[in-house]
């Protein structure tokens, strides 16, 4: 049976489990329609013409865990930022860790998703909130059919939030081949402030495919960061849908680090619904072997005097493939837009692959819209200067990637946060030169 | 210290040097002149292992060596310098970042440990006074946005922090004001021992009325055509090269 049936057949059996009000009732019943529809994309879709999900499809998923899996702190220690200094919402095999987690209600909520589907009282916030901004494509579909749990974030107005906030999925390998749908929901109230870090992890060689939603919400002058580790083992895939609406006078970030997986599609929106809104959406991705990553961008310019800037930088060795396709669309009344896009590629290894497509849609007569794309090797002159004075041929080769990349890691707002994803790419990129950055 | 004899390398089947001899000795100070395209930057990049060059004849000796076949880096360690006639800028990495890699890659290769923080500090502190080298400057990322002068003071500062014994400076002067150049000869002056040797590249006899060459060598098409003292230079300043060139029809 294709994976498509089995979700499809599996559907009622899961909606019947689970005990929710009615529009979330019937939001999952017109999703599950959808997906069984459209299916699974193809390459034929012109959206994922240089990302093909065959190689993830064909296994025979657990849709859902036992979920009776607990794991020791130590054993996971290494992909949180700090022991103490962040809230938690932890997830193993797609059922909530209290052990793991540090979650909170004392001024702001950091909690789980499912309570708040099945609670009374947030009635009011799922109905303004829950599936407004999520695409209805066929991916995003599947996952609103099935999603039941994941974090859900809510910063009330003129909130700073004093820590981090990490959201983190492992997956333990209990079963053979395990299929999660995340869902979260993020708030930031009016001139509130936040940061979150997201990761998917895997523990085990075991196949893992993810389907994950993220709908954030920044009300008038809300600022957030946003930090994505993607750094999974080589069997894990990972399909990323996130939605970020912005209001008026607010600043969001989000920082797409790429150093792992077997296949990893980041599908990110930002909308801007108000004047003088500020994105920016920046990514590294450094693969090998046959890694494929695909990042997918649409920025959505409907009002007047915004910005947003974009700036991708891409390491491929090996046999990696990499696609940037970033999309721009400024509507006939967003005047005064100022939109950048860079998108630079370096191949490392000649069986090495890049397919970039820049794509401006431009309504408006009166903004700034600029965009560039290159795709090389190595500055052989820069790397004789390097060599020149000491350095040897892969620190030098080392010390021009986290050149390359530096436009990006210098927008890191959390020090221990950027001091890891140093560590992470020095180590990928096999050396020790022994300074920070 | 260096011995050339008859090399020949060039580029893609192009030879750009023919047949060039040159012996530097511990102590002394050469002065390379010469027209545009008479090879004096593929010289200094041959010596010090770019391979975009290809030797295809002749034997670069250093110490007693052959080096022809060694890596750039290896050169370096074992004392081979260039100062770059255009240095390449790297964002994200500070000059003491860069320096302290490279110092701690060369003693990694001769196997000792890193060099302990306090002595590179005081090393840095000590050379970055010797070049009038502001605490700022030390922190911005290598050559990003650094005005000609800056660039040139930088790479005669990362001379000073890695001691080589044997220092080739391509058109050091080229870009420099007089007050930079001032500074900039003052600090090779002050780092030339009986020990090291210096190699200069240039077009015009300028810088060597602050840094005084042993020998000075006209290099046209790629050949050593006259070699003499510093009295050489002043005449190629008042005269060109013509005269030369017709000397050797």
């Amino acid at each position: 049976m294709s994976l498509k049936s089995k979700l499809v057949s599996s559907y009622l059996a899961f909606d019947d489990h689970l005990d929710d009000n009615s529009p979330i009732h019937d939001i999952r019943k017109k999703a599950i329609d959808t997906f069984e529809e459209k299916g699974f994309p193809t390459k034929k879709e012109e959206d994922w013409k240089y990302t093909s999900l065959n190689a993830i499809i064909n296994k025979d998923y657990s849709i859902s865990s036992k979920g009776d899996k607990e794991i020791k702190y130590e054993k996971v220690r290494e992909y949180f930022l700090h022991d103490i200094d962040s809230y938690k919402v932890v997830f193993i095999d797609g059922v909530f860790s209290s052990f793991l987690s540090e979650t909170s209600h004392d001024g702001l909520d950091v909690c789980l998703l499912s309570s708040v589907l099945s609670k009374e009282k947030y009635k009011a916030i799922i109905e303004a909130y829950y599936n407004k901004i999520a695409s209805k494509d066929s991916i995003t579909s599947l996952n609103t059919a099935f999603a039941k749990e994941g974090a859900y974030i809510n910063i009330p107005n003129n909130k700073e939030v004093d820590k981090p906030i990490e959201i983190i999925n492992f997956s333990t390998g209990n079963e053979t081949a395990l299929m999660m749908q995340p869902r979260n929901l993020i708030i930031v109230g009016e001139n509130a402030h936040v940061q979150i870090i997201e990761r998917h992890q895997s523990l085990s060689d075991n196949a893992v495919f993810t389907n994950s939603v993220t709908e954030i919400f920044a009300e008038k002058r809300a600022y957030l960061d946003f930090y994505k580790i993607q750094n999974d083992k080589e069997n894990a895939s990972l399909i990323d849908n996130t939605f970020i609406h912005q209001e008026q006078n607010t600043n969001c970030n989000v920082h797409t680090f790429s150093l792992g997986g077997k296949i990893t599609r980041n599908n990110l929106n930002f909308s801007q619904n108000g004047e003088h809104c500020d994105s920016t959406l920046k990514g590294v991705t450094i693969l090998k072997d046959k890694q494929h990553v695909d990042h997918n961008t649409l920025v959505n310019h409907i009002s007047p005097n915004c910005e947003s800037h974009q700036d991708y930088k891409g390491l491929y060795a090996d046999s990696s493939t990499g696609v940037f396709n970033g999309r721009v669309i400024v509507e006939k009344e967003a005047q005064k837009i100022n939109a950048f896009q860079q998108n630079n590629n370096i191949l490392i290894d000649d069986n090495a692959t890049v397919n970039a497509k820049p794509q401006l849609e431009i309504f408006a007569d009166d903004v700034k819209c600029s965009h560039g794309c290159t795709i090389g090797q190595f500055d052989e002159d820069a790397l004789f200067y390097l060599r020149s004075r000491g350095i040897g041929l892969k620190e030098a080769q080392a010390l021009l990637m986290y050149a390359f990349a530096n436009t990006v890691l210098e927008t890191v707002k959390i020090p221990e946060l950027k001091r890891r994803i140093n560590n992470l790419i020095a180590e990928k990129i096999g050396v020790n030169i022994g300074f920070d950055i | 210290m260096l011995q050339i004899k008859n090399l020949h390398a060039g580029v893609e089947n192009k030879e750009i040097l023919k047949g060039v001899n040159l012996e530097v000795k511990a102590g002394e100070i050469h002065a390379i002149m010469g027209p545009n395209g008479s090879g004096k930057s593929t010289l200094s990049a041959v010596i010090s292992g770019n391979e975009n060059f290809e030797v295809s004849q002749g034997s670069v000796t250093f110490l007693n060596e052959d080096i022809s076949e060694l890596d750039p880096e290896e050169r370096a360690h074992k004392g081979v310098f260039l100062s770059f006639q255009y240095p390449i800028e790297i964002p994200g990495v500070s000059v003491t970042n860069f320096i302290k890699t490279a110092i701690n890659e060369t003693r990694k290769a001769k196997d000792l440990g890193d060099m302990p923080a306090s002595e590179m500090l005081k090393l840095i502190k000590s050379k970055a006074d010797l070049l009038e080298i502001d605490r700022k400057f030390l922190s911005r990322s290598l050559n990003e946005g650094f005005s000609g002068g800056e660039k040139k003071r930088n790479e005669i500062f990362q001379m000073a922090m890695l001691d080589p014994k044997l220092a080739i400076l391509d058109e050091t002067d080229s870009g420099l004001d007089i007050d930079a150049l001032k500074i900039v000869a003052n600090g090779v002056n002050k780092l030339k021992s009986k020990d090291n040797a210096v190699i200069i590249i240039t077009h015009y006899q300028r810088l060597l009325d602050y840094i005084v060459p042993d020998f000075v060598h006209v290099l046209i098409d790629g050949k050593i055509v006259k070699s003499g003292t510093k009295e050489l230079a002043y005449e190629l300043e008042e005269k060109g090269y013509d005269w030369i060139k017709e000397e050797l029809v």
